[in-house]
């Protein structure tokens, strides 16, 4: 079963330099903002939430994730929820493509069915020592793993937002508050650089008390 | 021109998938006439990094407003007119003398669309957003922004619903230039964190 999907990238090593230009367009070929459109307009047409908008991406083929670029994804999601709803086929999308047209893998997770009562007040306040669960879901969460396991200090509290590992998987909904947490970076990597620290931002569900 | 337009260059295998799937939801209706041009305009002329620029501008010359910004951050850049999806939570992070702030987004892509328009391709792309957070001194390093040792780096990883915009450090010698004068001194990058003015 593909869990940890190849998304989570934040940590790996391998990649090599950024191919960073301080100026560029804001789409490099015309393909580009037509696909970006389509995600947006197959998301209106099935009602998808953001969660299975993004889940849509992150079910790609590894291999295929990485070796395309952004506006692919998009394309690749678009055409994914588009089939998984019904409102095309592969075969007419192959047919009109005339070659293969790759889609992401299968929603692996169950649907939520019973999500829980929503959360309505904050279980961490400011300067609250956390840790965040360790676990590997089959489905949508945005809970980088890199953090997963480990320890920080709650320097935000955000506002109270939908659950994306329960939106992501059926109509079911649960309002959980966010928290901004902050790592120092030695507690994160072993190799982990002085006088760096790295905040992301979780759901209430994502934390245990330290 | 005219020889490209009779004999066009033939569609790549992506522009036909993409041609093919704005065949079959236009032909069941559900790509209405000028979608594509309409959800894509706003981005190519309304929004981009020019409107952060004009919020780090207003900071630096007005230093209530500064500090409602970094207060109340979304409320502060709808007073400029700023606002809309990717823009509805915002936290302004400020650098300083002895604090460095960056934003990535390690899962997708997530920025700050009213003011800074969508994000640039490094900042979509695995390299970027898998070492922002593991090295990030040797990476900003490597883009041209090196630091000293004793500044502080903070990374935001935007893997919830807030968005973030980075707050530059006013660059010295510009005591006598107007807002509008300073608004055209700010990058893109440094608002993301990848340079210093």
């Amino acid at each position: 079963m593909l869990v940890d999907g190849i998304h989570d990238l934040g940590g790996m090593q391998g990649f090599g330099p950024v191919a960073h230009s301080p100026a560029e367009p804001v789409f490099h070929y015309e393909w580009e903002a037509v696909a970006r459109a389509l995600l947006m307009g197959v998301a209106d047409a099935v009602d998808a939430s953001g969660g299975e908008f993004r889940h849509a991406i992150e079910r790609m083929a590894p291999d295929h994730y990485l070796t395309s670029g952004y506006y692919e994804h998009w394309l690749t999601a678009a055409a994914t929820l588009a089939v998984e709803h019904g409102l095309v086929t592969r075969s007419e999308l192959e047919a009109r493509a005339g070659g293969r047209f790759p889609l992401s893998g299968p929603v692996r997770a169950e649907p939520v069915v019973d999500p829980g009562p929503d959360v309505d007040e904050p279980r961490f306040a400011v300067g609250d020592q956390v840790r965040v669960r360790e676990w590997h879901p089959p489905g949508h969460t945005r809970c980088p793993r890199y953090v997963r396991g480990k320890a920080g200090v709650v320097v935000r509290v955000d506002g109270i937002h939908s659950l994306p590992d329960v939106e992501a998987h059926g109509s079911a909904r649960r309002s959980e508050p966010t928290y901004s947490v902050r790592f120092a970076a030695a507690d994160l990597w072993l190799d982990g650089q002085r006088g760096a620290c790295v905040h992301v931002d979780l759901w209430d569900s994502y934390l245990e008390r330290l | 021109m005219s020889d490209d337009a009779h004999h066009p260059a033939p569609l790549s295998p992506i522009e036909l998938r993409v041609a093919a799937l704005e065949e079959l939801l236009t032909e069941q209706g559900l790509l209405p006439d000028g979608f594509i041009d309409e959800v894509n305009r706003r981005f190519e002329s309304q929004t981009g990094p020019m409107n952060g620029a004009k919020v780090v501008a207003r900071a630096w010359v007005d230093a209530e407003y500064r500090a409602r910004l970094l207060a109340e951050g979304t409320a502060a850049i709808a007073e400029l007119g700023f606002g809309g999806p990717e823009g509805h939570h915002m936290v302004v992070v400020e650098n300083t003398d002895a604090v460095h702030n960056v934003i990535v987004c390690t899962l997708c892509s997530c920025y700050p669309w009213p003011v800074l328009g969508l994000p640039p391709s490094w900042y979509k792309d695995a390299p970027y957003r898998a070492r922002m957070v593991r090295e990030p001194r040797a990476l900003l390093a490597e883009m041209g922004c090196p630091l000293p040792d004793d500044v502080e780096i903070r990374v935001w990883d935007s893997s919830a619903e807030v968005r973030y915009l980075v707050l530059p450090q006013r660059p010295p010698a510009t005591d006598g230039m107007t807002e509008a004068e300073l608004a055209a001194l700010v990058t893109r990058d440094s608002m993301i964190g990848v340079s210093r003015l």
